[in-house]
């Protein structure tokens, strides 16, 4: 009998990648929920086991900052589910439409944000809404609007979710590139049988390719999960380590930072603040669990 | 190895160290004062090196509110300056503690400083010294005179004229009464809380109090100075909860604010830009001739990194730094941060000579919530950012700010529980 051969190509081709992978990831995730366990009493480092996160989750000063950033991460996350997927999806279906003209401009332009900085799309929009020198307030002003004008990003109540809505605008361009992709896929055939039964236009999107698209729909909504609950960049770039107006746009990423690098007098804390990354790591495990058990599996994919 | 050859190496490596020693060494400062650039590059970095050829200095600062996370990081990772500026208190003191800066007490210079100038950057008990004071910043008022003479308005010594001015300013509505934005949170608590409070609880005697357990947040003096604060929103203009703190500077010195809150540190930006006269006045006292207490701030020293492998050319400097030169040259560079040093100096810039006389008239005391009293989490300076913002805005009321930053120091601080 002849024994299978063992086959090292596989082994030799993959180990790059499970290095390289191993050494920037795994590792450093182990190593930080290893960190977690541990608290420096008097310069010495001590195994305290799961004290930090009793802290964190059970001591009203830590605990208040913690659910505070969680909620408002759920709010963001809300939001971008919102506002962002939907007119991606209602961008990509209109660019995918045959008779539009100069689709691939509108493409470029709308998807060019994404591939913008951060710090200078949170920079351009708090100068764009400076009560001071912005052009927000004239702007409104001139259409007869001026008392619509608020400083949004200096008001607890409005400041989240200014930025939400500023991170949906920057990001629209990759619900729509993804819904775009997928709804060029959908076969001419399946469309002209629809509109020999008489589904045509709206009725044909509904009826016919957002069942088809859903899947990217699903990928999209979990993409944003992981992206909106590991943000940090816009908040931090436009409002500072200290999440202000009074902590209303802290999101996990902010109060991280803080916790683990320290801010002005307030010194870094690498325990607690990887007791912070771990919980955090935890929240989004939790949530692509549930997404990829509860929601993906029922996902029907149709064969077409 | 025979002799000859033993003989050409022994030869080389001296020449090899000769030609090290001749090289120039080239330091590096850590500082969050970007702003001072210009300045050191210009006027502070030549004059050292004038006097010490084969030094070379460079001064690398970071944004002011990343400088301590940035700097710790960097000295974790062994890769900071030789040089760093010092914060005041508790971030110097763990660094110190943590062995990353080096011991000073041998130096002579250090006798050039008075105990309560080197208080700032000592161990609790004043054994070890670790940074070399080199300024304070005093905290009040700086106006915009040719708007108080077109309207007849004087500058205020009591609170009640500080609110007629501003009330003045308003009705007439040319200029905003009082630039300053709740944005950037430490504003509100620096220029705010901190310029205002030590009238209120009597400069040193009520921050010693405190760090004692003998009075606390709740009482009356630390609760009266958010009720005051609460009075400014009016006065701040519109959209002032968006207003950053460039901002607030740029509405004072393109002439569209008429009274700025100011920390000392303002002078240098303020006399580049602003093309009309400046004027300063004190924080307001209750009622005309009580004693006056002003915010003079020991603010920065500046140290040796203990792994620095350029230690002995570090130690020339910091004994420059130390030196009456280096002070008067300082000083005059940087108008409002003043010199610590034993040595009078004399002040050219007339904004800082009405800021200087204040110690004077007054008695004068740090920021409050400086020393030990933020070493714990919740961390007081920062919880005090937060209950100055939420003052101004009215979203809570003083008693309520009062309750909570004590519950938050009662939480980890012994002499409070």
């Amino acid at each position: 009998m002849k024994r299978p051969r063992i086959r090292w190509h596989i082994a030799v081709f993959l180990a790059p990648a499970v290095l390289v992978y191993t050494t920037i990831m795994i590792l450093p995730l182990f190593n930080t929920l290893h960190l977690a366990l541990y608290s420096r009493i008097d310069q010495e480092r001590i195994f305290v086991g799961l004290q930090n996160f009793m802290t964190l989750f059970g001591e009203p000063v830590w605990a208040d900052q913690f659910w505070n950033a969680l909620g408002n991460n759920v709010w963001f996350f809300v939001i971008h589910m919102l506002v962002q997927n939907p007119i991606g999806i209602a961008l990509a279906a209109m660019l995918s439409h045959p008779k539009l003209r100069f689709a691939a401009l509108y493409r470029s332009a709308i998807f060019i944000p994404t591939i913008l900085s951060f710090v200078i799309v949170g920079f351009a929009w708090k100068l764009i809404l400076s009560p001071i020198w912005g052009i927000a307030p004239t702007m409104f002003g001139s259409v007869g609007l001026g008392f619509l004008y608020q400083p949004w990003l200096g008001k607890e109540e409005y400041a989240l979710t200014s930025l939400s809505l500023i991170s949906s605008g920057q990001f629209v361009g990759i619900p729509m590139m993804l819904i775009y992709a997928a709804l060029l896929t959908i076969p001419e055939e399946i469309l002209e049988a629809g509109e020999i039964d008489g589904i045509t236009g709206l009725n044909a999107f509904w009826k016919i390719k957002l069942p088809l698209i859903l899947p990217s729909i699903g990928i999209i909504s979990i993409l944003t999960f992981v992206g909106n609950f590991n943000a940090f960049d816009l908040i931090y770039a436009s409002q500072g380590a200290l999440a202000g107006p009074n902590f209303s746009t802290d999101i996990l990423g902010t109060f991280f930072y803080r916790t683990f690098f320290g801010f002005q007098l307030q010194l870094g804390d690498p325990h607690m603040g990887a007791a912070v990354a771990s919980a955090m790591f935890a929240i989004i495990l939790v949530g692509v669990c549930v997404y990829l058990f509860g929601i993906q599996t029922r996902l029907r994919r149709y064969q077409l | 190895m025979n002799l000859r050859t033993l003989g050409i190496a022994l030869a080389s490596t001296a020449l090899m160290t000769t030609a090290a020693m001749a090289e120039d060494v080239t330091l590096t400062i850590e500082s969050w004062r970007t702003d001072d650039l210009t300045l050191w590059q210009d006027k502070i970095i030549p004059a050292f090196e004038k006097d010490n050829p084969g030094i070379k200095v460079v001064f690398s600062p970071t944004a002011p509110t990343e400088y301590n996370a940035a700097l710790n990081s960097k000295l974790e990772a062994g890769s900071a300056g030789d040089l760093i500026t010092c914060r005041p208190f508790d971030a110097s003191l763990a660094l110190f503690e943590a062995g990353h800066l080096a011991a000073l007490d041998d130096m002579d210079a250090m006798s050039n400083f008075s105990d309560v100038a080197k208080s700032a950057w000592q161990t609790d008990d004043a054994s070890a010294s670790f940074c070399v004071p080199m300024a304070s910043v005093i905290h009040g008022f700086i106006y915009n005179k040719d708007a108080f003479e077109e309207l007849g308005l004087e500058a205020p010594t009591t609170e009640a004229e500080f609110f007629a001015v501003l009330d003045k300013i308003k009705d007439d509505g040319s200029y905003i009464p009082m630039a300053m934005g709740t944005n950037d949170q430490w504003e509100a608590a620096t220029m705010g809380y901190n310029n205002i409070g030590p009238n209120y609880w009597k400069g040193e005697e009520g921050r010693l109090e405190l760090i004692k357990g003998e009075q606390k947040l709740t009482d009356e003096q630390w609760v009266a100075p958010y009720a005051t604060l609460a009075k400014w929103a009016p006065y701040l203009g519109f959209g002032y909860e968006a207003q950053t703190y460039p901002d607030s500077q740029n509405l004072f010195t393109l002439g569209r604010a008429a009274i700025y809150p100011a920390g000392s540190w303002e002078f240098a930006g303020f006399n580049t830009q602003a093309d009309f006269e400046m004027g300063a006045f004190k924080a307001p006292v209750q009622s005309e001739g009580d004693t006056c207490y002003i915010s003079d701030h020991t603010d920065i020293g500046i140290g040796l990194n203990a792994a620095s492998p350029n230690a002995d050319a570090a130690k020339t400097f910091l004994a420059w730094v130390a030196s009456p030169e280096f002070a008067s040259i300082f000083g005059n560079a940087l108008p409002g941060f003043f010199p610590l040093s034993k040595t009078p100096v004399e002040l050219e810039d007339p904004l800082a000579q009405e800021f200087a006389s204040w110690r004077g008239e007054c008695e004068s005391t740090i920021r409050s919530t400086y020393q030990i009293l933020s070493r714990g989490t919740p961390n007081l300076e920062n919880e005090t950012w937060g209950a100055s913002v939420a003052a101004i805005k009215g979203t809570e009321t003083p008693e309520a700010l009062g309750a909570k930053l004590q519950d938050g120091l009662t939480s980890w601080y012994a002499p409070h529980q």
